[in-house]
């Protein structure tokens, strides 16, 4: 059996009298898409900021291709090959398509001077690797849609060269051909060999990626299914009433099916 | 002016057949607030030419250009900050606190056997002084996340306090060896151009070259257009921060040791008030106080306008009291044409 590339143990969080994650396990597999599911408050984005060190966990363990990892930063995490993308983006509108891909460590020059040509031939070249449509790494960002601005999230996201990419509602703000879009860029990264968890309130496109889907409710697990195993009927009822004790993993729920 | 060397470079190079590329006009350094203001100053100009006869005398035109200097180089300043999304309205008293205590290390050297280099070293103490006073806002502005506005507000009390303080209210003189020079260095002619405008041009510059080509240049963009985006892509946020409130604070030093070579000594009021003059021209030339846009040519445009406006009028024999209400009136018209503006282009 291979090595995930993500393994978290156990993990717990708590918020002052808030358990936000109690004993919660997660692992992902090289290239593998994984779609991250509950209801509000059941602990999804808390369990990623965790991952990439946004949050600081009580216990638990987060092992990173089977080595235990303490990241205090997104930054460490970064390192690793870890990249996370926001709701917002985090985008500086007033700077342009090129400019945002490289936000914070534009090629240099003498290690001074921003090498403007260089940055934008590199822009251009994430850009077509990503097969996105932002049609000039010279426009402003606060002039792009919010499609498109998730393309330059993305892009700058890429040009890590990451190994695995954690989406927050990306699907969310976004018009059906711009989904469209991001469900044909999810699936380019996966031949690509990216592994990606992606936290939606919308089954239906962690259902025309995904591999696999694990719910989470108040904080705990409550199931594990893979895709190619599992309905949106029975995964809308794990997230409704699924219970820690009945929690099945993608295997065993597999293997009881059959 | 936030972007014009890359904006000058966009070519259509897209796919998309409902994406042209924009009329000249409407992209560049013409879509910039700063090219409206230029435009604007340029007919006021023209205008005041027409209404005060000696206003365009090559040396009523060199007097203005040594007059909106002062407030000219503190605009460069006050427009990185700004730029990054701050405010610095301890400026007026830093001049002031600046220039007394070069003045005074400047008399008090000259008595001591590093006499001969008593303005140098009282220049650099001078300057240095500014310096520490722009850390103390960086440190508490970016380390303790306070108010850019309550920090220098704080800042514009203490200065103005501790200038009274050293002076006891008596007007400081330069003293030693070196005075000549020093009134040389401060007010003095150089190719014909007032000495302060040569400073300026020379900031400017500088300010330019370091906003577009350097990776800290852009950086106080990235920072003001999403703080938190910076952060989390690797900017050195807290540095940056820190870094143009120190910059901005040694244009106020600057600006306040070239004053007082003007006016022959330091006063304990000089610049009062100045704050407020400082930023309305580094607004008027584009610097939005919400961060993310702004630059050097804007600041000097600002400060040029407001002084020939106020010259304009004085020459025009109307009341210089004017001049206030008038500059209100641009500071606002400047913020709707920018705003019409970002809405034609959305």
């Amino acid at each position: 059996m291979t090595t995930p590339i993500i393994a978290m143990r156990g993990i717990v969080k708590t918020f002052g009298a808030v358990q936000a994650l109690r004993d919660v396990n997660l692992h992902l597999m090289p290239g593998e898409i994984l779609g991250l599911v509950g209801d509000n408050s059941a602990g999804k984005s808390t369990l990623m900021k965790v991952l990439t060190g946004a949050y600081t966990r009580d216990g638990g363990d987060v092992l990173v291709n089977g080595e235990i990892t303490h990241f205090k930063s997104p930054h460490e995490s970064r390192d690793l090959g870890i990249e996370m993308i926001y709701q917002d983006f985090a985008l500086c509108g007033n700077m342009d398509v090129g400019q945002n891909i490289f936000l914070g460590r534009w090629p240099k020059r003498f290690g001074l001077f921003v090498d403007r040509p260089k940055m934008y031939e590199e822009a251009r070249a994430v850009l077509s690797r990503l097969k996105v449509d932002v049609n000039s790494v010279f426009q402003k960002v606060e002039s792009l849609s919010g499609g498109r601005q998730q393309s330059v999230a993305i892009a700058r996201a890429i040009s890590f060269n990451p190994k695995v990419v954690i989406f927050d509602e990306p699907t969310a703000n976004l018009s059906v051909m711009a989904t469209e879009r991001l469900l044909e860029t999810m699936s380019e990264l996966k031949r690509q060999g990216v592994a990606q968890i992606i936290i939606s309130h919308r089954l239906t496109d962690i259902f025309e990626v995904g591999d696999r889907i694990m719910v989470l409710k108040r904080g705990e697990n409550v199931g594990d299914r893979y895709i190619a195993h599992t309905t949106e009927r029975e995964v809308l009822e794990l997230i409704v009433s699924g219970t820690p004790e009945t929690a099945l993993t993608a295997e065993e729920a597999m293997k009881k099916a059959a | 002016m936030d972007d014009l060397s890359t904006a000058g470079r966009h070519r259509s190079e897209s796919g998309f057949t409902n994406v042209g590329r924009a009329p000249w006009w409407q992209r560049g350094f013409f879509a910039s607030q700063t090219a409206y203001v230029v435009l604007a100053f340029l007919i006021i100009t023209v205008a005041i030419s027409f209404v005060a006869d000696n206003f365009l005398n090559p040396e009523n035109l060199l007097r203005t250009s040594q007059n909106f200097s002062y407030v000219g180089i503190v605009a460069l300043g006050a427009t990185l900050v700004i730029i990054t999304g701050g405010i610095d309205l301890s400026v007026g008293s830093v001049m002031a606190l600046t220039a007394v205590v070069t003045m005074i290390v400047m008399k008090w050297i000259a008595e001591t056997a590093l006499g001969f280099v008593s303005m140098p070293l009282a220049l650099l103490i001078g300057l240095m002084v500014a310096g520490f006073i722009g850390l103390v806002n960086g440190l508490l502005i970016a380390r303790l996340k306070l108010s850019p506005f309550v920090v220098t507000l704080g800042m514009l009390s203490i200065c103005r306090g501790l200038t009274y303080v050293i002076t006891k209210g008596r007007s400081q003189a330069p003293g030693g060896p070196s005075v000549d020079t020093f009134y040389a260095l401060t007010n003095g002619k150089l190719f014909g151009l007032p000495i302060p405008l040569v400073y300026l041009l020379i900031g400017a510059a500088i300010m330019g070259f370091v906003l577009h080509h350097t990776a800290a240049g852009r950086h106080i963009f990235a920072i003001g257009g999403n703080e938190r985006a910076a952060a989390l892509t690797g900017v050195a946020v807290e540095r940056v921060k820190i870094g143009v409130y120190v910059a901005c604070s040694m244009t106020a030093g600057l600006a306040g040791i070239l004053m007082s070579g003007w006016l022959g000594a330091a006063q304990a009021n000089l610049a009062t008030g100045y704050e407020l003059t400082i930023i309305a021209a580094a607004v008027i030339g584009g610097a939005n106080l919400a961060g993310g846009s702004g630059g050097p040519v804007g600041a000097i445009i600002g400060a040029a306008l407001i002084e020939v406006i106020r010259n304009g009028l004085v020459l025009a024999g109307a009341d210089s009291y004017w001049q206030t209400a008038i500059i209100g009136m641009i500071i606002i018209f400047a913020a709707i044409v920018d705003r019409l503006r970002s809405l034609r282009a959305a």
